[in-house]
């Protein structure tokens, strides 16, 4: 276990490397400068400015400068918000993307869990189909729809909680909600599927011909098995939605990550394009890395390494 | 049934968000919601607004975007300050400035005013500033605007020290500008963001963490600014100590940054919001509703085309039809709906006044004017000339939602007016856009020119030979002349002055250098409780020093 963990360790930095690199160099094929008041600047007035940012170096030298940044901790600062360091600017802005993120892949796997158990356990009658139908229209519906509509009437008609903005719980319940609508989908149709499948299988007929109770046959031999192509799914499921959604943050007037990334792209702002990207790489690597432990714990059967436990 | 079981949804929702609460904890509830809450809207003198971004910059000689200079010119002052229909009106400055005879040194006396923690500003505070700005090694991307100081375009490309710019304190409260030349706006011009005092003790004791937050800003305007949670929402308090104190009636302004129109539009409608901008799609709903107005802009947006590389475009008769081909008041009063009018110039109207205080554009007078006919037969000649009976032209644009509508129109109206005239649209990122256009690597390209500074000449001196804006190749030594000498000889004489630019806009147009589209507006829903907002066409969008909020 140890010997495996340092190795994937090892393979986890040297793909933070490459992933580092490669973006380094897109990034600067993009077209125009970050200065943010580039369309007045004569070609003169430019120059003094990127010589004064070093961006005026040949690439392999700007990248050998920001690699060495970069191993030090220090990701620069921001050019679209002047000086502000991107490290600061990430610590701010994932705060509320990571908060909504969580709770609504809390929200919606617990009712995505639930929706799918009924299906399943209701197969081909009215419960079946409404669940599946709620599944797919989760699925097909954009979510800037839910969110608009959510917003329409709960916030500006109904007034039950606040249209937009970010000040408190009660703020965080309609985005949370059309957050989760994805979730709910996703995770009820695995759910009712895999379930199906194994409430099919030999072994639970086996375990009800011995007599076991339909509860103990449930959560002991049916939902474990089911669980696992979910925790496969939730893994990078809860990297993307907790590192921001663009619509949603927009919509909902959310001071998160998801609009701040494409915004520096949008600006050539390279030090916080280059934040970010390597942000949501650490995460999402150390998330692929929890879930392949987690499949261990659930079931023995694809434990890595095996051995040192027997 | 269908009720029962979404209500039963429901319920289940609210349990678990409940019960997140309780464990979640979060960020949220450490920042101090009871403040701003949104019943805040019911106050006098309480104004509540949003802005599309956080504020990029609070170092005035970084900030470069409207965001920045709107909040900069509710916290901070210069000399001067833009009043009603964009004049300048007293700021730091006490009275008129002295002007020398030849019109190049200006002394200006301080009033007694003093920064948000007592400090008194002093002639020292704008020494240190600019001299800051056109320091190369602050990079600040609008140092241009202060080339007019004696050696500033030195001092920011490094080849004199900051020391030699020409501005000094004869003493604490008496400031001499030596300019290059003499400016006719320059009064105006100090009014501008990049012009603003720093307190020189306070900027170097807060180091890197200048103007990064809400409290490592020193304020000498109307109001100081309490609190800034990033992309989030920012909140301004009157000033006690601002000079003119007493005739500020605003206590309060909330600020949150909101990216989506609908949803300004829905704070507005639960009543979270003083004023919302429209966009196109939402004006026909509100036109009729109380509270909605549009405000000119100085924006003049029109079609670059590229004179240096195609053949079709070096023909003064195929960029004339057109100029004239295609029907302006489609995109300002369908496309648009917000106020824009079509242009049929280059320097937009309700801009300037001349030495005879009349609108430049009362002076000077329209040109290419939309006329079916008469592009016809432009275009016929054209084709004549070029010996094609078709023709090929690439339309650049920005990708955003507003430019593409406006692009598909125009190609609409020009192939349909225009035989044998086929149009290529590009659409093409900001930058990307950019990028194309001052390598001259396009065709036509859709663009839009707002002012610098309060004279025509921001305007004009873009197409000058070679000039770096001009960007498509048109040259016409006539307009280089005028233009040459309004900045030189015809300095002192302002009426001739005025005349050499209402000249060059004229031969500039009567050449087509460029097609004119539309000069653009805003259209805002404002609660008939808020009075006294000055909205301007230069620098920030609008001023709250007047404001009122009487609900």
């Amino acid at each position: 276990m140890v010997k495996y963990t340092l190795k994937r360790l090892f393979y986890m930095v040297l793909t933070l490397f490459i992933i580092a690199t490669i973006t380094f160099f897109l990034m600067k094929l993009l077209p125009g400068s970050p200065l943010t008041n580039q369309e007045r600047l004569s070609p003169e007035q430019q120059e003094l400015i990127l010589d004064k940012y070093g961006l005026n170096d040949p690439l392999p030298i700007q990248y050998v400068n920001y690699m060495t940044n970069l191993l030090k901790g220090d990701l620069g600062l921001s050019f679209q918000y002047d000086n502000r360091p991107v490290a600061q600017m990430i610590a701010e802005r994932i705060g509320p993307s990571a908060e909504l993120g969580f709770q609504a892949i809390v929200f919606g796997t617990i009712v995505g869990i639930i929706l799918g158990l009924i299906a399943a356990l209701k197969h081909n009658t009215i419960w079946d189909y409404t669940a599946t139908t709620i599944a797919v229209l989760g699925i097909s519906v954009p979510s800037f729809v839910f969110a608009g509509l959510l917003q329409y009437y709960f916030g500006v008609e109904w007034q039950w909680f606040p249209v937009a903005s970010w000040e408190g719980f009660e703020y965080t319940i309609l985005p949370t909600l059309s957050l989760s609508v994805f979730v709910i989908a996703t995770v009820a149709r695995y759910m009712r599927s895999e379930l199906l499948e194994v409430l099919n299988s030999d072994y639970i007929m086996l375990a009800r011909a011995k007599g076991v109770s339909a509860p103990v046959i449930m959560v002991k031999h049916a939902l474990r098995n089911a669980l696992i192509p979910i925790i496969t799914l939730l893994g990078p499921l809860a990297v993307n939605i907790m590192t921001g959604s663009l619509v949603i943050e927009r919509i909902f007037a959310i001071p998160g990550i998801g609009e701040q990334f494409v915004r520096s792209i949008n600006t050539n702002d390279y030090t916080v394009i280059m934040g970010i990207t390597l942000f949501y790489s650490v995460l999402f690597i150390a998330v692929v890395f929890i879930v392949d432990i987690l499949y261990g714990i659930i079931d023995p059967r694809i434990r890595v390494s095996g051995g040192d436990r027997k | 049934m269908q009720k029962k079981k979404l209500s039963i949804f429901l319920v289940l929702m609210l349990t678990v968000s409940a019960i997140l609460a309780a464990c979640g904890g979060g960020s949220s509830n450490s920042s101090d919601s009871g403040q701003t809450s949104d019943n805040g809207g019911g106050e006098n003198n309480v104004l509540n607004l949003t802005e599309t971004q956080d504020i990029p910059s609070m170092d005035s000689s970084l900030a470069t975007d409207v965001v920045s200079f709107d909040t900069l010119n509710s916290v901070m002052e210069g000399l001067y300050r833009l009043g009603e229909d964009d004049e300048a009106v007293e700021g730091m400055a006490e009275g008129e400035p002295q002007i020398s005879e030849d019109g190049k040194t200006w002394t200006i006396k301080l009033r007694d005013a003093n920064w948000s923690n007592g400090e008194p500003v002093t002639a020292n505070d704008f020494v240190f500033a600019w001299r800051k700005t056109l320091n190369p090694d602050t990079a600040a991307e609008y140092a241009y605007i202060m080339y007019d100081l004696k050696n500033a375009a030195a001092v920011n490309a490094g080849e004199m020290a900051p020391e030699e710019l020409g501005v000094k304190a004869l003493d604490e409260k008496t400031l001499e500008i030596q300019l290059e030349n003499p400016v006719p706006y320059f009064k105006e011009l100090l009014t501008f963001a990049t012009f603003y005092p720093q307190n020189e003790a306070y900027v170097t004791e807060q180091g890197d963490q200048f103007g990064l937050e809400a409290n490592t800003v020193l304020y000498n305007g109307p109001f100081t600014m309490t609190e800034w949670k990033h992309e989030d929402q920012f909140v301004l308090q009157k000033n006690p100590e601002y000079w003119d104190a007493e005739n500020v009636q605003l206590e309060t302004v909330n600020t949150k940054i909101v990216k989506d129109t609908q949803t300004d539009v829905n704070l507005y409608e639960s009543g979270e919001l003083d004023s919302v901008k429209l966009s196109a799609e939402f004006v026909d709903k509100y036109k009729e509703e109380e509270g909605f107005h549009t405000v000119k802009e100085a924006s003049v947006f029109f079609l670059r085309l590229n004179q240096s590389s195609n053949e079709v475009l070096k023909n003064a008769d195929a960029r004339k039809a057109i100029a004239m081909g295609f029907d302006k008041t489609g995109i300002t009063d369908s496309l648009l709906n917000n106020g824009s009018v079509p242009a049929n110039y280059l320097v937009p109207s309700e801009f300037v006044q001349g030495p005879d205080g009349k609108d430049f554009r009362e002076t000077a007078g329209s040109y290419l004017e939309t006329d079916q006919a008469v592009a016809a037969e432009h275009w016929a000649k054209a084709k004549e000339a070029l010996g094609q009976d078709t023709v090929e032209l690439e339309l650049l644009s920005y990708d955003d939602d507003v430019s593409k509508k406006i692009t598909e129109y125009l190609k609409e109206q020009l192939e349909t007016n225009l035989e044998g005239l086929k149009v290529n649209i590009k659409l093409q990122p900001f930058k990307q856009k950019l990028d194309l256009e001052s390598s001259m690597n396009y065709e036509a390209s859709l663009a839009g020119w707002g002012p610098d500074y309060p004279d025509p000449m921001t305007f004009i001196d873009m197409f000058v030979t070679d000039g770096a804006h001009n960007q498509s190749g048109y040259s016409n030594p006539q307009v280089d002349k005028l233009v040459q000498d309004a900045k030189t000889t015809l300095l002192t004489d302002e009426q001739a002055r005025w005349d050499a630019l209402v000249e060059a806009e004229k031969l500039m147009l009567e050449d087509a250098a460029f097609a004119p589209v539309y000069q653009r507006a805003r259209a805002y829903l404002t609660k008939p409780a808020v009075e006294g907002v000055l909205y301007h066409k230069f620098g920030a969008n609008f001023s709250l020093k007047w404001t009122s909020v009487t609900r």
